[in-house]
């Protein structure tokens, strides 16, 4: 590192901004709650202030900002989803994503590169010709193309017939993108700090006081608080906190892993998928290759990484980009993922009043940041569950109801 | 390799075999309401710690129970399932 830089870095005349307030006591009383520090419980932060005055917040968060899943995800955004609550709800995000570096005047570094979905079976490309009519109609850009459009497209995909699973055709969807996932919670959390919430970093919810099946309280390792509502956004331990509210979930945590390879020259602009295949892969704006596969086969509160993963993940991705062979793996990591078992999140109401849940948001939580943010605070704030919002709660189950979005996953289960 | 101790196939890599989720009681098939079939089929304890689960053996189709660890990613022990269930469900007596 040059020594000048060095000596900017640690230079008094310009110092590095601090994205929140740091704040050494709790107050008595607020008015919103937001267990849970990640992306989610800050854009609701964030929108609660801006969108409706709510000032009055505070988001308590166990460990330091951001650490969680909205720190360990691929950072894909997009919006190709099979139902129509998922297009449309997913379609809003990628709107709000598109502007939201200038909201915040910080860069979230949101770079457009366009999406594939690669078909290997006639299944799949009959799921990509139903994803591509459904996303068409809601006014979603997807469209089916096949292997000649496909070598357009991404010029060094393996296109080859002699392969274990030659590609048939893929899902195109022109505005999927990635972002830097650190630098969203980070613009959430200094809009909202500026605007007068309160982020307490190390603070640990260990329980909830009730009056009359309404929460009135919270219980944190740094004493009680009074509320008027609490939001649950806690994404990998949902069930655990749930539990402290006094109800259950229709949730598996499961180890999500991904890892990123060493940086090299761009050559990969296209975000690429299989879901046959369980692996996606994108370039960051570093050259690192950011790579995901299947989650873990069963239930683990664990963020333990696998030989089995990599070996899987590689042995498929070989086949794809042959000539990634000789680079070398630079980090590997987990999260614990939310499993619905109709592959959709859990957000509205809950058996307990004032009581809010936004969770089970599995291997699609990063993507919806912003429109979970902005719909959670107006259902925070009106106490009416939006309507696009309104097929995710978590009612649905009890009426056989589910919101059936597997076909979309990315990610292989 | 994580190892998996299969009651009747000994130790076998974990990749052979399926997670069947908790193991819980069943709503009565006669007159369980819709609410105990929801919570039976989608509501799950996830617990943190000691969970007791179904486990198959996929090569020999072999269904057994699994005590582990979730936390700890630690297996405790497998046995057949005779030793937990002792009575098969009735389910004629839903045939009118």
């Amino acid at each position: 590192m040059p020594f000048s830089l060095l000596k900017y870095g640690f230079s008094k005349v310009h110092p590095s901004e601090r994205h929140f307030q740091n704040l050494a006591e709790l107050k008595s009383s607020y008015d919103v709650v937001i267990v849970g520090g990640g992306g989610h419980g800050l854009a609701t932060a964030y929108y609660l202030a801006k969108q409706w005055g709510i000032t009055n917040v505070a988001v308590l968060e166990k460990g330091y900002l951001a650490g969680g899943n909205t720190a360990r995800n691929t950072a894909i955004i997009r919006s190709n989803y099979l139902t129509p609550e998922g297009v449309r709800f997913y379609d809003e995000s990628i709107k709000l994503f598109q502007n939201l570096s200038n909201e915040f005047d910080y860069n979230i570094l949101y770079s457009e590169r366009g999406h594939l979905t690669l078909a290997h079976t006639d299944a799949a490309m009959r799921t990509s010709r139903w994803r591509a009519e459904v996303n068409k109609h809601l006014g979603v850009n997807s469209e089916v193309v096949y292997p000649d459009e496909l070598a357009k497209l991404c010029p060094h995909l393996n296109l080859s017939q002699k392969v274990r699973y030659p590609i048939m055709g893929a899902l195109h969807h022109p505005p999927g993108a990635i972002a830097r996932h650190d630098a969203v919670a980070w613009g959430y959390a200094r809009g909202a700090s500026d605007r007068g919430v309160e982020i307490h970093t190390h603070t640990e919810v260990t329980g909830f006081n009730f009056e009359n099946g309404r929460v009135i309280g919270v219980k944190t390792n740094r004493g009680d608080i009074r509320c008027g509502k609490v939001l649950q956004a806690v994404a990998g331990l949902s069930s655990e906190v749930s539990k402290l509210a006094g109800f259950k979930l229709p949730i598996k945590s499961i180890p999500l892993q991904a890892c990123v390879s060493e940086p090299v020259k761009p050559f990969l602009d296209i975000i690429v998928v299989s879901g046959s295949l369980h692996v996606y892969v994108s370039q960051s704006s570093r050259g690192e290759l950011v790579m995901g596969s299947a989650s873990d086969p069963y239930p683990l509160y664990s963020t333990r990484s696998t030989l089995e993963f990599k070996e899987e993940l590689m042995m498929h991705l070989l086949e794809l980009f042959p000539f990634v062979g000789k680079l070398k793996l630079l980090r590997q990591w987990a999260g614990t993922a939310d499993m619905t078992p109709d592959f959709s999140p859990v957000m509205g109401i809950t058996p307990i009043q004032n009581y809010y849940i936004d969770a089970g948001w599995g291997t699609w939580g990063f993507k919806a940041t912003p429109v979970c943010g902005t719909r959670m605070a107006e259902t925070l704030a009106t106490d009416k569950v939006p309507d696009l919002i309104k097929p995710f709660e978590l009612e649905r189950f009890y009426r056989f109801d589910q919101l059936g979005e597997r076909g979309a996953a990315s990610v292989g289960h | 390799m994580k190892l998996m101790p299969c009651p009747i196939n000994g130790l076998r890599n974990i990749s052979e075999f399926i997670c069947g989720g908790e193991v819980e009681t069943m709503p009565d098939p006669s007159t369980g309401s819709d609410q105990e079939w929801a919570e039976y089929l989608f509501i799950e304890n996830n617990t943190k710690g000691v969970v007791r689960e179904w486990w198959m053996h996929t090569p020999t189709s072999y269904w057994f129970i699994a005590e582990r660890n979730t936390e700890t990613e630690e297996i405790i022990k497998t046995y057949p399932a005779s030793d937990i269930f002792k009575q098969r469900v009735d389910f004629t007596q839903n045939k009118s």
